[in-house]
């Protein structure tokens, strides 16, 4: 069973379409999408057809501050360009797409496994994981083997080690890491559609929790189409250039 | 579960004779039906008595062995059993000559040792160029093919730069050889290809004049010797120690990682090519430091650095981080203009830089309030705005430019554990406040400027005239 985790997709069509593909062909069977469905990009509508679509299927879909803002219950202020973005979204999305952003959980518990958007500490809160206290507020209220969470636009993962303390890891793309039961990780795959540090590749991860091994990908995607949409819609210019330029 | 042993049988392969038995694990030939190559099974000994470092050093060996490329340098692994069913790693028997056999024979000839020397570095760089660094070299770890290659066993203390380094948890206590251990080593640093130069140095001092350089530590203050206390030089000892050879070992056993030879294969090409050794000081020196010389090394251990870790080769280097640390009481115009001065002019000459406006509060739980702003999430707000309100002025384009809460009872570690896992370059941070009387209560700026991993700038803003 290979779960492929994408977070932060952010309204962007080519990035999350080059990362199902990516991960349908190294045979991806479950799905989970880790909040901030929308939001900055120009493609609401056709990436929640998508995404609507798998969580039909099964999906794990949780709900995030950007996703939370769309539908009018904002957790956090958002900055300028992030407000601006989500007035437009507010703007094109229909009752339907409304419904299913409303409907949307903040976490999901499956077994061993929670789902959230930022930290397990208060989802409702959006708290960005950025370093080790944080890490170990999320993974002691989480109570879980693994947690699997976006916000944080750059791929990190954290283990708990025997003195109790998370130790943080830059994953190296491609790299098969094996994520022992008998320890406890919180793994922020990095983001599909915004990815933040400095190289414009979509993230996303795939955990196969049978033979616990999580690998984290970047993917190439066109993301000068992505930003010229951004550009047409009227959207603020940074926006576009964030993904030229991968921060 | 009885304890293995010759007949035993685990997921289909069949015990031999028992060829090594250590502290960490067993190691079995096995029998039965053979595949290309012969085999032998390695299994950890866990379980009650058993120390927590010896799962842990499974789990990197399984780790790092698993993403070597083939290659002679090192046994192929082939199978291993799930570490918390059956844990055992099954690899390929290297059919050779422990290194160590030529060490109980020191001092040998210095061609020899050449020989030996320059494979042995071949090998290290092999593996350094797969982003991994041994950490663990002796001469028990090195074995000698018939054709002369040198392979590296006993990867359980590795660090491997793509995988998380699971023994870093355990850095208290330096986990490894201590008679060989590089000074960055023993101060905690395991990721740096150059402390198995050290180590091959140690290796090479031992050929020479059949003894270890640096004694055999058993305390800490004892290891964190080899920072200050230089070794005799090998030809105090034996005295027809060519000074090339003198050279090359005295260059690995630098303190400085800095000061050694920059990759393995420098080593190699020395040993390989005597006539071409640039000989120094250190080829020639015949009795070590002084004691005003040792004296001075001394008080400079004192505030030694280690240097830090090559990039991996895959490193893509991330954008210097500049933390500004934001008071939580009330704004301070004079100190914040100051502060923002301060951080245009990093931001002016580096255009990669990122500047990181962080705050520290005490943990929300302990707030309950009926205003909204006294919840804990409508405080959390007031505090982002605050520090938006700080940075807008910069007109800084928001990539470059993040905003962070920290809640902590102390609000100087907080800061400094941000630096220190985040890589901030630098911290600005205002003066303590005057009032405080700064020896009773040296505030957060005192402890910050103690404590910080990093550089730190106290921004005072000018008096007014």
């Amino acid at each position: 069973m290979k779960l492929a985790l994408f977070a932060d997709i952010h309204s962007n069509l080519e990035a999350i379409t080059a990362c199902l593909a990516h991960a349908q062909a190294l045979g991806a069977d479950r799905y989970a999408f880790l909040g901030d469905l929308v939001g900055y990009g120009a493609d609401p509508l056709a990436v929640l057809d998508i995404i609507e679509q798998y969580a039909a299927d099964g999906a794990v879909v949780v709900l995030g501050n950007h996703d939370a803002a769309a539908v009018g219950r904002p957790a956090d202020p958002l900055n300028a360009s992030a407000q601006a973005a989500i007035a437009w979204t507010q703007a094109q999305l229909g009752d339907r797409q409304r419904a299913f952003l409303t409907a949307l959980p903040l976490t999901v518990r499956d077994g061993n496994t929670l789902f959230v958007h930022a930290s397990a500490a208060a989802p409702e809160r959006s708290i960005y994981v950025t370093g080790p206290a944080e890490a170990e507020r999320s993974i002691r209220a989480g109570n879980a083997v693994y947690i699997f969470c976006g916000h944080v636009h750059e791929p990190k993962l954290y283990y708990l080690g025997a003195d109790g303390r998370p130790m943080p890891f830059r994953p190296v793309s491609g790299t098969p890491i094996p994520i022992g039961k008998h320890r406890q990780w919180l793994a922020i795959v990095g983001s599909a559609g915004q990815p933040r540090d400095r190289i414009n590749k979509a993230c996303y991860a795939i955990a196969d929790l049978e033979r616990s091994r999580l690998t984290f990908f970047r993917v190439p995607y066109d993301h000068d189409s992505a930003a010229q949409k951004i550009r047409a819609a009227g959207l603020p210019e940074r926006l576009a250039r964030r993904l030229e330029r991968g921060a | 579960m009885n304890p293995p042993g010759p007949g035993t049988e685990i997921d289909g392969f069949c015990l031999g004779e028992m060829i090594h038995v250590g502290s960490m694990a067993s190691i079995f030939r096995l029998s039965g039906p053979h595949g290309p190559l012969p085999l032998i099974m390695k299994i950890p000994r866990l379980g009650p008595g058993e120390r927590a470092v010896n799962v842990i050093s499974f789990e990197v060996c399984r780790m790092v062995m698993g993403a070597l490329a083939q290659g002679p340098h090192h046994p192929t692994l082939v199978a291993f059993g799930d570490i918390e069913t059956t844990p055992y790693l099954v690899m390929e028997h290297v059919d050779g000559v422990r290194l160590n056999d030529w060490v109980e024979r020191a001092p040998i000839a210095p061609q020899e040792i050449a020989r030996l020397g320059a494979a042995l570095a071949l090998a290290l760089h092999d593996l350094h160029r797969q982003d991994v660094v041994h950490l663990d070299l002796k001469p028990t770890n090195v074995l000698y093919r018939p054709n002369g290659d040198a392979v590296l066993i006993d990867f359980g203390l590795a660090h491997h730069s793509h995988y998380p380094d699971l023994l870093a948890e355990e850095l208290r206590f330096p986990v490894g050889n201590w008679v060989y251990m590089s000074p960055e080593q023993a101060l905690g640093v395991r990721c740096d290809p150059r402390s198995d130069i050290y180590a091959l140095g140690g290796i090479l001092y031992e050929l020479v004049t059949g003894r270890v350089p640096f004694g055999k530590p058993s305390t800490i203050a004892e290891l964190r010797r080899r920072l200050y206390r230089d070794p005799i030089p090998p030809r105090a000892l034996v005295a027809n120690t060519p000074e090339w050879l003198q050279e090359v070992i005295l260059h690995c056993l630098e303190v400085d990682a800095r000061d050694r030879y920059a990759s393995a294969a420098e080593v190699a090409f020395d040993l390989a090519n005597p006539a071409q050794v640039a000989l120094t000081e250190r080829g020639s020196r015949h009795r070590r430091a002084g004691a005003w010389t040792l004296f001075h090394h001394w008080v400079q251990t004192r505030k030694f650095e280690p240097a830090p870790c090559p990039p991996p080769s895959t490193a893509i280097g991330p954008a210097p981080i500049v933390l500004v640390a934001i008071g939580p009481a009330l704004p301070d115009a004079a100190l914040f203009e100051a502060l923002r001065d301060a951080a245009r002019r990093l931001v002016a000459a580096d255009d990669q830089c990122r500047i990181a406006c962080v705050t520290a509060v005490p943990p929300a739980a302990a707030l309950r309030g009926e205003r909204d702003e006294d919840t804990a999430t409508g405080r959390h707000i007031q505090h982002l705005l605050k520090l938006r309100r700080w940075a807008t002025p910069l007109q800084l384009p928001e990539e470059r430019l993040t905003y962070h809460v920290l809640e902590s009872e102390n609000p100087a570690a907080a800061l400094i554990d941000y630096a220190r896992m985040n890589d901030v370059d630098q911290i600005l941070i205002g003066p303590p406040r005057r009032s405080t009387p700064a020896r009773l209560f040296p505030g957060v700026s005192a402890q910050v400027v103690a404590e910080a991993p990093c550089s730190v700038t106290v921004v005072r803003p000018r008096p007014e005239s």
